[in-house]
């Protein structure tokens, strides 16, 4: 209990992961949505670092950093788009997205 | 010891900080409370010995990505209370949960870890820092490129998609308005 | 030499294919002459074959390329020209152009006359095919080939329905025999492991006499559906509906003998079980007077010949069930030439009637129809076997075979048949050719056939007449790779006795015919008559009734139990649950489709629910893996 192993850290970011999906889906404010994959990434990056460290391997915290720049890619394009919605319709609201419907 | 005790006071934290960024219906309270789980994040990457990899974090994260969000929410003006779903909660929480235990349930079964080789295994003479920067520098020189040019794109879609006809106000109902909504 | 064999083997093809290009536009009597002149080029290429061969030349056998090479199964297209194939080459060759250039005057006013062509000759090319294999598969291609050709030429004029309905009558017939074709086939591959020849000759020797005895009886159903021997004959009679030349060439001379041709080459099996060639020999003997009876009092010309074909392909039969191999390609060989003549003179005799067949019609046509009259007498004098013609030669040899074997039945049924024989064929010229002109009563001017026609005949008039002299040098040419023999009665005063005595007796029989049929009383037959209405004649005109049979006892039960499996079994069980598949599928689209509300938030819900699914997936599978060997400890103590 008290020695920390591999799974702590695995559990750990599978519960962030879980409270991350629990926001993708219930969160109806796209910017608030955004935040909710926020989590899901950095749960990942836990994750990653974790076993790069067990394994004493660098290539786990190597992921983690491309999963941090493309996060930051994401954000940047994703508020750009949020943007041009925001000034297409005036809100933000996920309901309003209905265009895909088949 | 030290080790546990952080690893527990930081996995609260950050549970508590994420819980609050999913369930609050105050986007500023969100906000912060993912500023400040992704700090408390860095902190497990500290204890992991990945100190380059935490000063990422909260350079990226805390300096830039909330900066964005910052600006953002100012920008959609979403201060006032959030709108939440009026579907089924326990749909939501329940696929989480469940999907979360399967993940445990996989992870707490005995894992196959004998054929694991390390590739790049970090040396205790030098520095995390110093032996990031090698492997970063030889093996993904390439996609550390590619990540470079795809932060450059990204940055000019941000400025293209957002900055266009930034000089009309959206809040000012008049007539460039119409046009710009149409 | 292989480039005769070429020619001999693809002329056909080629003419074929070529007036194939004109099928849809109007007569062309070029496309006529150029077929003749490609199966007379086939003609001559077999010719030299033959030379070849007859000069102690040895066999020529090339493989053209590969067909079929799959594991330890290597068939090729190849092609052998022996003693046997070489004759059947030269039958097959020389009756087709006869019939060919017979064909552009017959065929003259029809429309489908470019098309016949294409299609006679594409029989010509399967059945060149047929008998110059080297391989059973080759065979087989031939087979199935002249089936295909046999059924598009009966059933030519497809109009009538009668002709459709003798065309699938041949084709289902003959498919029912190649199903026990190929079981012998699929035997002989299982148990040597070849399809060639030789190599399965060569295994024969070493196999158990009951397997060899399926392997015969298997493959002789499959000659008897194309010999149309008892009990798939009927389709030969109704074969008729075809166009005359057809008969001639198919339903007489070739395609019919082809059953015949099998069990020759496959003699190297036949004479490895004799109690299988005891049966062929009994059943073609009583082939032989089965139909020679039923030939007696028909009243159709066309169906008076096909049934003396089916008596005579009979006798082949009983010599090749005998060991008689030799004999048996012999009188193929010299029916081949006197029956295409009397088909071709009976086409004559049609066209002159407007397509009139009932002899009882017609009488006194030799007035008109001098060179038809010479040439059907001599035919019919070949058929009955009367000496010096090409009949005598072979059948008498038949007869001394069954008797030299001690088979005394059998040879006393048939020296019986070749007086109805005798009678049966004199019947015909003489209620067509003597007597009076009934025609007149029904305002028919005959008249005699185009000048070529009688001149591409002729051919097969002189070779009927003298093809008995070719006795011994055919005999010389065979007896190495048949294993021929000659059969020694013991004394000679026994075998000039049999000899004399059969002449004597289809001597007798012909003059009977002529006394009964060449008389001013003869009248057409009105069902009055005690003699039409005595049980022997209604049930030899009723073909023994075997056509009602089959068709009350098979076709109307099966036609019922088809009904039944069409509307419980396909309809209720196959359709429905084709159409209940599509169904599910169907309402499954139609209900999932809610899903793409479009909203996003739906979506992502949808996409969680599928990972769910797929981490279920992964925990099951590697609970299964990791405990697969309780599980399986556990479905085996479940029995499974």
């Amino acid at each position: 209990m008290m020695e920390i192993g591999l799974n702590h850290y695995l559990i750990l970011s599978t519960i962030l992961f879980a409270i991350g999906l629990v926001g993708v889906m219930r969160r109806k404010n796209l910017l608030l949505l955004f935040f909710a994959t926020e989590i899901l990434l950095n749960s990942v990056n836990i994750a990653f670092a974790a076993i790069s460290h067990y394994y004493g391997d660098l290539t786990g915290q190597m992921f983690a950093f491309f999963v941090i720049a493309i996060a930051a890619s994401e954000v940047a394009v994703g508020l750009g788009l949020l943007i041009v919605w925001y000034k297409r319709h005036g809100n933000i609201d996920l309901d309003s997205l209905a265009s895909m419907k088949g | 010891m030290f080790e546990a005790i952080a690893f527990y006071l930081f996995a609260f934290l950050t549970i508590a900080m994420f819980y609050i960024v999913v369930t609050t219906s105050q986007a500023l309270y969100a906000l912060s409370a993912l500023a400040a789980g992704m700090i408390f994040i860095s902190a497990f990457f500290f204890i992991l010995n990945a100190d380059f990899l935490g000063a990422i974090q909260i350079i990226v994260y805390t300096g830039a990505v909330m900066a964005l969000y910052a600006f953002g929410m100012m920008f959609f003006d979403t201060t006032r209370e959030v709108k939440e779903k009026k579907g089924n909660k326990f749909i939501i929480v329940g696929m989480s949960a469940l999907a979360a235990a399967l993940v445990v349930a996989i992870f707490a079964a005995p894992m196959l870890s004998t054929n694991i080789v390390a590739l790049y295994p970090s040396s205790a003479d030098i520095g995390n820092t110093q032996e990031v920067g090698m492997v970063l520098f030889t093996k993904y020189l390439i996609p550390f490129e590619l990540a470079a040019v795809m932060l450059l794109v990204a940055m000019v879609a941000g400025i293209v998609l957002a900055g266009k006809k930034m000089d009309n106000s959206i809040t000012l109902e008049d007539d460039t308005n119409e046009k710009v909504l149409s | 030499m292989e480039k005769y064999l070429y020619i001999a083997l693809f002329a056909p093809l080629v003419s074929s294919l070529f007036s194939a290009l004109f099928t849809a536009t109007p007569k062309k009597t070029f496309t006529g002459i150029i077929a003749s002149l490609l199966i007379f080029s086939a003609f001559v290429s077999s010719s030299i074959l033959l030379t070849h061969i007859l000069g102690g030349g040895e066999p020529i056998h090339v493989e053209m390329m590969t067909w079929m090479a799959t594991g330890d199964l290597y068939i090729p297209f190849g092609f052998v020209v022996d003693e046997i194939s070489v004759t059947m080459m030269m039958v097959v060759t020389l009756v087709s152009t006869v019939v060919h250039i017979y064909s552009i005057g017959y065929m003259d006013h029809d429309k489908g006359f470019n098309r016949f062509f294409s299609y006679l000759s594409a029989f010509v090319f399967s059945m060149m095919i047929l008998v110059m294999s080297d391989n059973y598969a080759g065979l087989f291609i031939g087979w199935e080939g002249v089936g295909l050709c046999s059924w598009l030429l009966i059933g030519f004029w497809f109009h009538k329905e009668s002709a459709t309905w003798a065309a699938n009558e041949a084709f289902i017939m003959n498919r029912i025999a190649d199903l026990g074709m190929l079981v012998g086939l699929f035997l002989i591959y299982w148990n040597t492991g070849t399809l060639q020849y030789e190599g399965s000759f060569a295994a024969f020797a070493h196999l158990d006499t009951t397997t060899l005895s399926w392997i015969g009886i298997f493959l002789f159903i499959g000659a008897m559906g194309k010999s149309a021997q008892f009990p798939l004959h009927t389709w030969l009679a109704d074969a008729m509906e075809g166009p005359t030349p057809v008969s001639a060439l198919i339903h007489a001379a070739t395609m019919v003998t082809a059953g015949v041709y099998l069990v020759v080459r496959s003699n190297e099996l036949y004479s490895l079980i004799p109690h299988v060639g005891l049966f062929i020999a009994s059943l073609g003997a009583f082939v032989a007077i089965f139909a020679a009876s039923m030939a007696l009092v028909n009243r159709d010309m066309k169906r008076v010949i096909a049934y003396s074909t089916l008596s005579q392909l009979g006798y082949m039969f009983a010599a090749a069930g005998l060991g008689a191999y030799w004999v048996a390609l012999f009188h193929l060989m010299a029916h081949a030439f006197f029956k295409a003549l009397l088909f071709l003179g009976a086409g004559n005799v049609m066209h002159a009637m407007h397509d009139e067949l009932d002899p009882f019609k017609m009488g006194g046509l030799k007035k008109v129809m001098k060179w038809t009259y010479i040439m059907m007498t001599f035919a019919s004098v070949a058929l009955a076997g009367l000496f010096p013609l090409a009949g005598f030669f072979s059948k008498d040899t038949i007869l001394e075979a069954a008797f030299a074997e001690h088979h005394f039945v059998i040879y006393s049924v048939l020296l019986f048949t070749a007086g109805l024989t005798a009678f049966y064929s004199f019947r015909l010229t003489a209620l067509i050719f003597e007597g009076e002109e009934r025609y007149k009563l029904f305002g028919i001017h005959p008249h005699e056939a185009y000048k070529y026609m009688l001149v591409a005949m002729s051919p097969l008039l002189i070779l009927a007449i003298i093809a008995g002299a070719f006795r011994t040098t055919f005999f010389g040419m065979v007896e190495e790779i048949l294993g021929a023999m000659e059969y020694h009665i013991h004394s000679h005063v026994t075998l000039w006795i049999m000899t004399i005595g059969t002449q004597v007796f289809v001597i007798l029989a012909i003059m009977y015919a002529y006394k009964k049929y060449n008389n001013a009383k003869i009248t057409v037959p009105d069902g009055t008559s005690a003699m039409e209405n005595s049980f022997m004649y209604k049930l030899l005109l009723n073909q023994y009734y075997i056509p009602y049979a089959y068709e009350k006892y098979i076709v109307v039960p099966y036609r019922e139990m088809s009904e039944v499996f069409w509307t419980h079994v396909d309809l209720k069980i196959v359709d429905a649950s084709v159409d209940g598949i599509a169904g599910i599928i169907y309402n499954t689209g139609d209900r999932t489709s809610a899903m793409q509300s479009g909203n996003l938030s739906t979506m992502l819900k949808w996409m969680v629910a599928g990972l769910l699914g797929m981490l279920s997936l992964a925990v099951v599978f590697g609970l299964a893996v990791r405990y697969s060997d309780e599980i399986l400890a556990i479905l085996s103590g479940l029995g499974v």
